[in-house]
């Protein structure tokens, strides 16, 4: 009889890569639902061909210049074209967004190795190169449910707040809450976002920690500046639901490669990403801040690491001998 | 119910329900034993017969030699028919083997002398009936009782704790032990009291095992035994852990249960104790569980010591379906065996036979970073960071880690999505390093 020999342990938990790659992608469906319901089908379609061409552009780079010729998907990259897609607006050309996935994934991912090395976030990598090589396209946003107004554009809340005031905000927060604004067609929905959370919640996926420190943040420095001018700053609960924030804290901050792996470096990042987010909003020269935030927070992940190494069992005790 | 327990661990299917209700079995005598002079660890005992010898159960046939060492004894009354190497899945080599032959029904034993009531005795006496029973830690580390009973001087020990926490998955042997032969565990518990000296003891026990608990509690009543209820999570049986979820006691790095004034013995150990000192019994069979889905009817036994594993499991109706692995020992901490003509050690806890849908092997993928491995590790260490530091030989760097902290109880790899080997990369460095600083201490 012919026996295996393998390594302990013996038997292993049913999760792996492609399954964790998969739940992520069913927690964003919601998103991709409400990005339809208020831009179209065009968002559908969208969303879908960011899928299937990262996978493609993927596969290239694994099979022909990588030379991995048994490699098989593990669904990391449709996360990634997926997150890219919910990332811009709906109006983007969809050679754009190809540009946008190309650079995802070669300069954010597999420059460095492919899944697990790559520092920084490889959709936010995409988006920002985007965003700096086409920044008109980049911020040209289409109204929700466009086809039934005049105009075929709007401006978000955040840009709206920042030029003039946030007195001039002409949406309500239920508007916010729901995804009736302008915006990047998988951000507007706070409560899409929050039933996929939800999800991967449930299914023990996320680093909870991020979400809870990053909004906590923006939670703690919007109500202070609430308190110092309204006018000029907004209110606590407008920044939690406008813009990216939603996004990036449950969906770009949490992906698991580019964030720490203690939950204490996972409290440092995530009130970094806050800080970082506010400071941007308030005083820098874009409206919005999260993108930027997560990737420079992205790039200390090694030294929060470092800093933040759990405490072994037994090491500090004396008695020994 | 407050239930005790330690941060960290894993929670893999128990698949005790197998075996769990099965009581225990004697298998009938073998033909033939191959019995390991050496066990796990320590010096292997100098063999004292030779072919052509007849011999009893439980003469001796293999003398400790050195500290960390422990008597053989033949498990069959019969003939020493050879000497021979034979594969030994602990130390992964060949190593020397009595072969004993049975000729007649008989089953004459040679028993130990003196034994009897053990409060005839002094400590330092028990100890050497131990000693002389050639008894070793039967949770599977098979690590000479005798010594761990001998703490050095000035080491003070003020507990004992009885390990029934059987956290393996599959195992149920000493739930059924705990459940069979509670008073006799109950006086094996009372002999290693007064031995050591200690006022009172613990036993951890799993509540998975609600039956084994209630029984040893009914046992134990009124005395300064006291049986504690433990969360099912494995590693929960772990030295380390186990001590730490009874007493909040922490072991420091690099140390022993006997730094924080514990003694730690399973309670298969501590049953061959009692049938030591009180029946004069050498350690010569032990309780194990053969199991597993590949097996036909799992069942929990006991058999004697150098039984193949071939035939342990033709006495349970043999194999069924595809097999892909058996192991010796539990999933989690056990090791697989290349074949089946490999005789059953002191330390086999259990076999099990694993068909090709409880996947072990799997496609390694790269490091998501999703630390799983890091909230699992029972001894708080980053395994995917130890695990790369071994890989790229920084051994120096994976020390300062706390590589020699590794307890090796697979739960990283276990929990691990990308299916790394964790544990295998570690326990090579530990080598590796031991080796290249001369075998000494950090």
């Amino acid at each position: 009889m012919k026996l295996s020999v393998t390594a302990a342990p013996h038997i292993r938990d049913g999760d792996n890569v492609r399954s964790i790659m998969f739940d992520v992608l069913i927690a964003l469906s919601p998103a991709v639902i409400a990005a339809t319901y208020f831009f179209g089908w065009r968002a559908l379609i969208l969303s879908i061909v960011s899928i299937f061409i990262a996978e493609g552009i993927e596969l290239f780079i694994m099979k022909v210049l990588r030379k991995q010729k048994d490699f098989k998907p593990d669904f990391s990259a449709s996360v990634t074209g997926l997150l890219l897609a919910l990332n811009v607006n709906v109006g983007l050309p969809i050679w754009v967004l190809v540009v946008g996935l190309i650079a995802a994934l070669t300069l954010g991912k597999h420059v460095y190795g492919g899944i697990g090395k790559n520092p920084f976030n490889p959709a936010l990598v995409g988006r920002v190169f985007l965003l700096i090589s086409f920044p008109s396209l980049m911020t040209t946003w289409w109204a929700p449910r466009y086809w039934n107004l005049d105009t075929l554009t709007t401006a978000t809340p955040l840009a709206v707040v920042k030029e003039q005031g946030f007195g001039a905000l002409n949406v309500g927060y239920l508007d916010l809450f729901l995804g009736n604004i302008g915006g990047c067609m998988g951000e507007v929905s706070a409560l899409a976002l929050l039933i996929g959370f939800a999800y991967l919640v449930m299914r023990r996926r996320i680093k909870l920690l991020i979400p809870i420190s990053y909004i906590g943040t923006v939670l703690l420095i919007s109500s202070i500046f609430w308190m110092i001018d309204v006018e000029r700053y907004g209110t606590p609960l407008f920044h939690i639901l406008a813009g990216g924030l939603m996004l990036g804290a449950l969906f770009m901050a949490t992906d698991m490669v580019t964030s720490p792996i203690t939950p204490k470096g996972q409290m440092i990042f995530g009130v970094g990403c806050g800080v970082i987010t506010m400071m941007i909003r308030y005083f820098g020269g874009y409206p919005e801040g999260v993108s930027f935030s997560i990737l420079i927070m992205n790039s200390v992940v090694p030294l929060i690491d470092m800093y933040t190494k759990p405490r072994i069992f037994g090491k500090h005790v004396v008695g020994k001998g | 119910m407050n239930l005790f327990t330690f941060r960290g661990g894993v929670h893999p299917p128990e698949s005790k329900e197998l075996t769990e209700e099965k009581p225990i079995r004697f298998m009938p005598l073998p033909q033939e034993v191959k019995i390991y002079l050496a066990n796990h660890g320590g010096a292997p005992a100098k063999r004292v017969v030779k072919e052509g010898d007849t011999v009893k159960t439980g003469q001796k046939i293999g003398e400790q030699a050195g500290m960390i060492s422990a008597n053989v004894h033949a498990s069959l009354t019969g003939t020493v028919v050879g000497v021979e190497k034979v594969f030994h899945p602990v130390l992964q080599k060949p190593s020397e083997v009595v072969v004993i032959r049975r000729e007649t029904e008989k089953d004459e034993w040679e028993y130990i002398n003196p034994h009897g009531d053990f409060n005839r005795f002094k400590a330092p006496e028990i100890v050497d009936i131990i000693k002389e029973a050639g008894i070793v830690g039967l949770g599977g580390a098979m690590f000479p009782t005798h010594v761990k009973l001998t703490p050095p001087e000035g080491k003070k020990i003020d507990l004992l704790i009885v390990n029934g926490a059987e956290c393996e998955p599959y195992l149920t042997i000493d739930h059924r032990l705990m459940l069979e032969r509670t008073e006799d565990i109950v006086k094996g518990i009372r002999i290693l009291m007064y031995v050591l000296d200690v006022e009172k003891a613990y036993v951890g026990i799993e509540n998975n095992k609600l039956d084994a608990y209630e029984a040893m509690m009914r046992a134990t009543a009124g005395e300064p035994i006291k049986v504690k209820l433990l969360r099912t999570k494995y590693p929960q049986g772990a030295e380390k852990q186990l001590i730490y979820a009874l007493t909040k006691r922490v072991v420091p790095s690099g140390g022993l249960p006997l730094h924080v004034g514990v003694v730690v013995q399973n309670v298969g150990t501590v049953l061959a104790v009692y049938e030591a000192v009180e029946k004069g019994k050498p350690l010569v069979e032990r309780g194990l569980t053969v199991t597993g889905e590949a097996v036909s009817n799992p069942s929990n036994l006991v058999v004697r010591v150098g039984t193949m594993v071939s035939e342990v499991l033709e006495f349970v109706g043999g194999l069924k379906g595809k097999v892909d692995r058996v192991i010796l020992g539990g999933p989690m901490m056990g090791i697989a065996i290349p074949d089946l003509n490999i005789p059953v050690m002191k330390g086999t806890s259990g076999i099990v036979a694993l068909p090709p849908e409880r996947k072990g092997k799997v496609e390694t993928k790269p490091c998501i970073r999703c630390s799983r491995c890091v909230m699992a590790c029972p001894m708080n260490l980053q395994p995917y960071l130890l695990e790369q530091l071994a890989r790229a030989r920084r051994y120096d760097e994976a020390v300062e880690e706390g590589l020699m902290d590794c307890i090796e109880c697979g739960s990283c790899s276990y929990i691990c999505p990308s299916k790394i080997d964790h544990v295998k990369s570690i326990k090579l460095a530990k080598k590796v390093y031991r080796a290249l600083r001369g075998g000494a201490r950090k």
